[in-house]
Order: structure tokens, then C-alpha cells, then sequence
């Protein structure tokens, strides 16, 4: 595999033939925000929050190949804008309520709130959709009003559990993530399914049932440290 | 005292989930379903089944597969669902996907015909409004609404490319042009005393030729032919050029010609050529993006009537170009009525051995097309979105990179141009690369369809050397009353009366072909909201800012209308457009807000009269009553300050 070298915000990193910008910005340490990505799944690129500019053109970076000497910018305060306005737009189009949330701490939405200093008030109008929730799986919850479409359930579902619970359907504003029966107890999803487990929906949509808040708030995965610091970590090893 | 709160069912179904119905129904108990319920279901599955296997179960024809079946059982039930799940292979949630998806398809049971009035602005201008009313009196139903006896859907829909002869409709797989009150009120009386709507054209309607119908349905409106489209064409004479040369010989002379893409964004035609021949690859493929759904487009129905052969013989020698063997006419589904059209010119051709194996004689010269139906998705003009759709999947953009020249359709090289990209390159061969690149002007060669319409005298095609001006081309349409144009359609520009001197070219105004009209009675803002919500409409959903954003814009815009917009909102407008153009992932997030873009820089008096500061830092969009509603129906109670009609 030929190796080569690029730079992300002036720092020159090392990737590999095939390697998406994302890829080996992760193994060299630096963090691009994403929420539609996640490590070992099939790449989608559709929440765009990991928009970089490539040679002065914005990308997605969990899909685009990185090139050689390709000039990266991921840190700069317009993509900061760019990041924080996409994030909103996730937060306006639920029903987003981190005080009464089981995800509250561990949630990658709130947690990109933060780290991108989502602080002042926000200028969209709120959507306010009216979902509904379905407790009906004797293990697992659904509440979709949390769900920001990422897909992430729906490729585990497919590509790791080899299931297919989980699909996008409809159009535009009105795609969401459907089921393969009426409700979840009618699908064949299983407490052990990947795309159950808790790393796999950033948000409280997919809820475990009669383990919330077992780790209490305050000491929650990103009460510890911004998202992302795993991976920063690994710039100064 | 509030009557009727809702239940807690209905307030969670709102608006969310078009599925549940028929899950409901897939999910029901089979105790309760009596004998004739049995025996529908299980003919119904034997007929999906059929319908099925007329496509081998490919999951790739799942487009054509669902279109059959909502045409044979006006909808698509979940026991069709289930059934075509099994038999190709996938979920029944994947199904579900690309059911929901299209427009044309649906997930409840419609009428057997379907009324599909156009909705575009031009339409609204020309006397919709009345129209609808007529319909809905003589139909007995309202937009939306399927009649009581299961007879017939009415519906709006977007541009169906004929605002040269709006306000026009779709009527089952027929359309009806130049629509007023009294017409509609007829063809209701006729539909609901039983005629079909093919009578509504002509009693004799079996007996013409398919050319024929579509000539009696729709006016060509040809008002200004040019030389190498519209003029004299010699019959199949490029292709018959094209063979005495080799095929990187046919890639030199396109490429000479400067022949770009004519839907719009202008890649040059030769080079793409190039690069899907040049790579490695056992199979390509070669398809005609006949899928014209920008607004004001209708330039590609002009030419799919008049000169699909010119267009085949295009694609026929684009095919020995890149060493294609198949190929697809992908054509949007509000142009259902040339399908039989098209299909009588591939089986003529195929007879002619102008399609087929060893076409001409010349050995290893193997070509065929199928002709693709669309649904009523304008998202699949965009290439991948395009192939994705010919594939069976529901038509979202594909990631790129990869290109389509490199992994298109099911993962070969596939070269995507427009219709009358096409029919450029079939008279390029036959010409030649100077004859054509002699017109036009510098970087943009040849001619160019335009189609005019809105408020000018003669709307219709006009076949004109690129580099005319906007100003030329409304003099030719007799639009003098012109105040502005929308030039390339909704995703193109805004232009006032100050810049009528700009060129149509692709370094000036770059354009599909779209040029609408619009005169000084028309309100700028009207024209901007509608386009936005043609954008929300149309948006495939797949990324946030386009999904979302574009909500956001369409009701920034409704302030703006109501008034209650402050000084602020201009500079909103203006951040939120670009941030949707900077991280959309498809040319349609980075145009949508065209609309608003171009009329904020050439008609910005029109949006800082409607502005006005806001008192008190109060949100004069916040309505309390909306905001409490819920709450107060649950808790069934009124507001003392805010109902004045309040009693105990």
C-alpha cells in the first residue's frame, strides 16, 4: 500500500492508498467532529458535521480519500461555524431536552453542542415534531423524538448483526429511521444486537431498558473530557 | 370547554410515520380476516409475484417492480411488501424505503385514476386556483382526498414540465394542457361518467400512433428552430460517420467541438467520454438523463417528441465511444405519456438494426437500452441520484468521489449526459467538430434549447447559438412586460431589469435552458417562497443541511411575507443559505437557496420593505396560543386572558 504524506491545519500526517481524510487524521491524533460516523461501520457522510475544507473545497471528511499533499483545514473558526450551524439544525429539527434526557453526559450530539461552544442562544425556529415513542420490546426503547438520522443503528443493523430492524424511509424533512414490523418488540432485534449497544446511537433514542442512570450524571463518559479527547490522546502518546 | 382532546395515539401519530397504516394491516391477527379477504390476499401475491419475475426478482428493477404494482393495485399494500421482500432478497424495510420515497407510489390506497395537478408558480399564476375548485366540485373531493367509491386521487404536484400550456395536469398516464374552469368541470363530468382518461384526449385514442398522441395531447411550442437541434436532421447520419471511425477517434471530435453538458453544470462532454473508456472495467454503461424536473424546464419533452431518434443515434455512438453494451433512457415519471412513444422508437431501431447486436453489420457492435421509468422524484436529475433510482434504491445522490465515470451503475463506468447532450453529439459526428464549435461564442459552443414561459406571448422552445443576451431572447418571446427572469430555473439565478444585457452563456448566466418569466405584477417574494418549498419538497433528506436548512429558509421566508420579519433576518437569510451551500452534499443544497441569494442581491428593496424592528426584543414569531395548544387540549382547559370567547 503506497504511504504518503498530507497536512491538517499545517500539520503534516502520514495516510495510506484508500484511507479516508477522517482515517488517518484518527490514527495520527487529530480529531475531526463527526456524529454519522462511527468506527466499524460502512462510511455515510450525511450529518456533514465532519466538513473540512480540501484544497479550499468542503468535503466531507469520513468519505473523502485523502490525497497526497492535499491541504487539509479542519480547525478554523469558519468551519467552527459551518459545524456548530449543522449541529442546531439537528437540535431544532427533534425534541431535544438534555435536563430530562437518560442520555444527558453520554450523548454525542450534546457533547458536539459543547466542544463546537454551542453556548449562545440558538437563531433557528424549533420543529417540534411529535413522534412517537415505542416501549413495546421488553428490553429496548425507542424514542424518536432524540433521533437526529444518523443511520448508525441502521448500518449495524444490516452490515454487523446481518438484520435489517432498522431503514430510512420517506423523504426529505420527513425521512426517518422506520422498523421492519409495527413496532420494535415485532422486529428481531435482541438486547446482544450491536446496534442496540450503547455506542452506536450518539443520542437517548435507542434506550436500554432498567439500566439508566446506573452511572449517575457527573460521571458520565463525556462529564470526564471533551468528544473527541480519545483521540487527541493519541497525538501526544 | 374543549370537546374533542385527542387521544394520546393520535397526538403521537402526527405527522411522523406514513407506514403505520399499513403495518397495522401487515400486523393484523389472520382470525379476523374472512374467506374473500384470503382469497384477494393470496391472488394479490400471486400477482406481485408475477410482477416480479417479470423483472427475474432483481432487486435493481425494484423501481419498475413497485410502479407496476401501484398501478395494478393503486397502492402498495404491506402483503405486496412482504411479498416483493422475499422474492428479491431484501428487508421489507428496504422495500419500504424506496416505496416511500417516490411520489408516485404510495402506501395507501388511492384512487384507480389519479389527478395530478401541476403546482408550479406558473401554473398558480395562470388560474390554478380556480381549476382546483372546479375539480374539487366535480369530483367531489378535496386536494388530497380519494373519492368515497375508490374512483379517483386528487393531488398537487410539482412542474411537470409544461408551463409553456399551464395550467396543465396529469390524468392517469395522460396529461391535459391549457386547463381553465370550464375544461376542468368537463373532464370531471366525463372521468365520474365513467370515461378513461385516454377518451379525455381522443375517442379514438387506441387507434393513433404513439407520436400521434402525444402531439394530440401537448403542443410542441417550437417558436425558433436552430440549425443543429431543431432544423433539417439527416437520419441516423452521424452514427453511420461515427462507425468509420475508431472509438477514441468519436471521443477527439466531440471533445473538438467544446460540446459541455446541457443540464446545467457543463462538463465537457468529450472528456467525460474519456474518462469512463479509459477505465478498466469489463462492463459500462451509458445513460440519458431525461429525468427534466427543474421548473420551467421542458426542452427534453420537446426533443424526446420530435427527436428521439437523433437522441438514440446520440447515445448509440456514445456507447461504441466507450465500449458500452447497454444502455438506459431514464425518463421522469410526469412524462409517462411518451413512454410508448419511446418504446416504438427502440423497437423500431432494434428492427432497423440500428439497436442490437452488430448494429450497422459492424462486428461486435452491441448496443441495447431500456427505457426507466421515474416516480416523481426531482432529486433524480442529479446523476448519482439518477443511478442510484435505475438501480432499485431510492433516489439519494451517490458519495463522490468515486465519479460515475469511474463506478456508476451497479459499480461500472457509466457516462450520464442529458437528452440533448445527446442529440449535440449525434450532429457532431455528422457535421463535424468545426461546423458545431463555429457557433456560439468562446467556452460555450453551439446552440442551446431555451425553454420560455410565464409572462410573455410566446412561450415555447427556442433553439439560439449560446452567448444571446436575456434582453434578445424576451424580445423574441414578446416579453416586454418582463420585470424579472429567472434564468436555469429555481437552482439557477434572479435577474432584474438593470442586467436584461447579461449573456446566456456558461460564463455569464450558465443555464439547463430554464427562462421564466415574470412580469411587474408578480410578487418576487411569492415566487421565492414557493421555490423554497419546492426545495423542501424535493430534498431526499439524506443530509442535514439540506433536509433541515432548507425548512429554515422556507419559513424565514413566510416572515418575510407575514411581515414579521426584523432587520436581522436579512443577514440570517444570507448565513443560513451559505452554510446549506457549504455542507450540503449534492448540487441540490448548494442551490436551493439560490432563490433567495439572487433576489436578495438584484431585488433587495423587495426584502428590506417587509422589514420592520421588533419591539420590546419580543419574538413576533412566537405564538403563545399555538405554543400551550397541546398542553391546554390535554388538560382541558382555556386560557382566561387569551380566549376572549371564554365561558365557564
Amino acid at each position: 500500500m503506497t504511504a504518503f504524506r498530507f497536512t491538517i491545519d499545517g500539520v503534516e500526517i502520514d495516510a495510506r492508498e484508500g484511507q479516508t481524510i477522517m482515517e488517518a487524521a484518527d490514527e495520527a491524533g487529530i480529531y475531526i467532529p463527526r456524529l454519522c460516523d462511527h468506527e466499524g461501520l460502512r462510511h455515510q457522510g450525511s450529518c456533514r458535521v465532519c466538513t473540512v475544507k480540501a484544497g479550499g473545497r468542503s468535503v466531507s471528511a469520513c468519505t473523502q480519500p485523502a490525497a497526497a499533499g492535499q491541504e487539509v483545514e479542519n480547525e478554523t473558526p469558519h468551519l467552527g461555524k459551518l459545524r456548530r450551524d449543522l449541529v442546531e439544525m439537528l437540535f431544532h429539527e427533534g425534541n431535544h431536552l438534555c435536563p430530562i434526557c437518560e442520555a444527558s453526559g453520554n450523548c454525542e450530539l450534546q457533547a458536539m453542542a459543547y466542544r463546537l461552544d454551542m453556548t449562545a442562544p440558538t437563531k433557528f425556529p424549533y420543529l417540534e415534531p411529535c413522534r412517537a415513542l415505542d416501549a413495546s420490546h421488553p428490553d429496548i426503547a425507542l424514542d424518536r423524538n432524540r433521533c437526529i438520522s444518523c443511520g448508525r443503528c441502521i448500518r449495524a443493523s444490516q452490515d454487523v448483526d446481518g438484520k435489517g430492524v432498522f431503514g430510512y424511509v420517506g423523504r426529505g424533512i420527513h425521512r426517518h429511521v422506520g422498523l421492519s414490523a409495527e413496532d420494535l418488540a415485532g422486529t428481531d432485534a435482541k438486547l446482544a444486537d450491536f446496534a442496540i449497544s450503547p455506542e452506536v446511537c450518539p443520542v437517548g433514542c435507542i434506550i436500554r431498558k432498567r439500566v439508566g442512570f446506573a452511572t449517575p450524571i457527573g460521571e458520565r463518559e463525556f462529564d470526564k473530557g471533551l468528544i473527541g479527547h480519545e483521540i487527541e490522546e493519541r497525538r501526544h502518546e | 370547554m374543549v370537546a374533542d382532546a385527542p387521544n394520546g395515539n393520535d397526538i403521537t401519530r402526527t405527522g411522523f410515520d406514513p407506514g403505520a397504516e399499513w403495518f397495522a394491516a401487515l400486523h393484523e391477527e389472520p382470525n379476523g380476516i374472512d374467506s374473500l379477504t384470503l382469497q384477494t390476499h393470496t391472488s394479490e401475491t400471486a400477482a406481485v409475484a408475477e410482477i416480479c419475475g417479470g423483472f427475474d426478482n432483481d432487486p435493481h428493477r425494484m423501481l419498475d417492480i413497485l410502479r407496476q404494482v401501484q398501478e395494478r393495485y393503486c397502492w402498495i399494500s404491506p402483503q405486496a411488501m412482504r411479498v416483493i421482500a422475499d422474492l428479491t432478497g431484501l428487508t421489507p424495510i428496504a422495500v419500504e424505503g424506496v416505496a416511500s420515497f417516490y411520489s408516485f407510489l404510495s402506501l395507501s390506497l388511492r384512487g384507480r385514476v389519479t389527478i395530478r395537478l401541476c403546482d408550479d408558480i406558473i401554473d398558480r399564476f395562470s388560474g390554478l386556483g380556480a381549476i382546483t375548485e372546479a375539480f374539487e366540485t366535480g369530483l367531489g373531493i378535496k386536494v388530497g382526498g380519494t373519492s368515497a367509491n375508490g374512483a379517483f386521487s386528487l393531488e398537487f404536484t410539482p412542474c411537470i414540465g409544461l408551463c409553456d400550456q399551464a395550467p396543465a395536469a396529469m390524468v392517469g398516464d395522460v396529461v391535459l394542457t391549457a386547463l381553465t374552469p370550464q375544461k376542468a368541470s368537463r373532464i370531471a363530468e366525463a372521468l365520474k361518467a365513467g370515461q378513461s382518461p385516454e377518451d379525455l384526449v381522443s375517442q379514438r385514442f387506441g387507434d393513433l400512433s404513439p407520436h400521434e398522441r402525444a402531439e394530440r395531447m401537448v403542443e410542441n411550442n417550437i417558436r425558433h428552430a436552430g440549425a443543429v437541434l431543431l432544423g433539417p436532421v439527416a437520419a441516423d447520419a452521424g452514427l453511420r460517420n461515427g462507425l468509420d471511425l475508431s472509438p477514441p477517434q468519436i471521443i477527439d471530435t466531440v471533445e473538438a467541438s467544446g460540446l459541455r453538458g446541457c443540464g446545467g453544470a457543463g462538463f465537457t462532454t468529450g472528456r467525460k467520454w474519456r474518462m469512463a473508456a479509459t477505465e478498466q472495467a469489463e462492463r459500462r454503461f451509458v445513460i440519458c438523463n431525461a429525468d427534466e424536473g427543474e421548473p420551467g424546464t421542458f426542452k427534453d419533452r420537446v426533443l424526446l417528441t420530435e427527436r428521439p431518434h437523433l437522441l438514440i443515434e446520440g447515445m448509440t455512438i456514445a456507447a461504441r465511444a466507450v465500449g458500452a453494451s447497454q444502455g438506459i433512457v431514464y425518463l421522469r415519471g410526469e412524462y409517462v405519456y411518451l413512454r410508448d412513444h419511446i418504446e416504438a422508437v427502440l423497437a423500431d431501431r432494434r428492427a432497423r438494426g440500428l439497436l442490437g447486436k452488430a448494429i450497422l453489420g459492424a462486428d461486435g457492435f452491441d448496443f441495447d437500452i431500456r427505457l426507466q421509468m421515474g416516480a416523481g422524484a426531482y432529486i433524480c436529475g442529479e446523476e448519482g441520484a439518477l443511478i442510484s433510482s435505475c438501480e432499485g434504491l431510492p433516489g439519494e445522490p451517490k458519495t463522490r468521489p468515486p465519479y460515475p465515470v469511474t463506478r456508476g451503475y451497479l459499480g461500472f463506468p457509466t457516462v450520464v449526459n442529458n437528452a440533448e447532450t445527446f442529440c449535440h453529439a449525434a450532429r457532431i459526428l455528422d457535421r463535424g467538430a468545426r461546423w458545431f464549435s463555429a457557433m456560439g461564442c468562446q467556452g460555450s459552443h453551439g446552440t442551446k434549447l431555451f425553454s420560455v414561459s410565464g409572462d410573455c406571448l410566446n412561450p415555447g422552445i427556442y433553439e439560439l447559438p449560446y452567448g444571446q443576451t436575456v434582453q434578445e431572447l424576451l424580445e423574441m418571446a414578446g416579453a416586454e412586460d418582463a420585470a424579472a427572469v429567472l434564468v436555469g430555473g429555481p437552482s439557477g439565478t434572479m435577474i432584474g431589469r438593470d442586467t436584461f444585457h447579461r449573456r446566456l452563456c456558461f460564463d455569464d448566466l450558465a443555464t439547463g435552458g430554464a427562462v421564466v418569466v415574470f412580469s411587474h405584477r408578480r410578487n418576487i417574494l411569492e415566487i421565492v417562497e414557493y421555490y423554497m418549498s419546492f426545495f423542501v419538497h424535493e430534498s431526499c433528506g439524506y443530509c442535514t443541511p439540506c433536509r433541515v436548512g432548507n425548512v429554515f429558509l422556507q419559513k424565514a421566508i413566510g416572515k418575510f411575507r407575514d411581515g414579521k420579519a426584523n432587520p436581522g433576518d436579512i443577514d440570517y437569510l444570507r448565513d443560513l443559505s451559505s452554510t446549506i451551500i457549504e455542507t450540503s452534499r449534492c448540487g441540490l443544497g448548494m442551490t436551493s437557496p439560490n432563490p433567495i441569494l439572487s433576489t436578495l442581491e438584484n431585488f433587495p428593496l423587495v426584502y428590506s420593505a417587509m422589514v420592520k424592528p421588533t419591539r420590546d426584543r419580543i419574538r413576533d414569531t412566537f405564538d403563545i396560543q399555538s405554543a400551550i395548544d397541546g398542553a391546554r387540549k390535554l388538560a382541558r382547559r382555556r386560557s382566561h386572558i387569551f380566549d376572549r370567547d371564554f365561558t365557564e
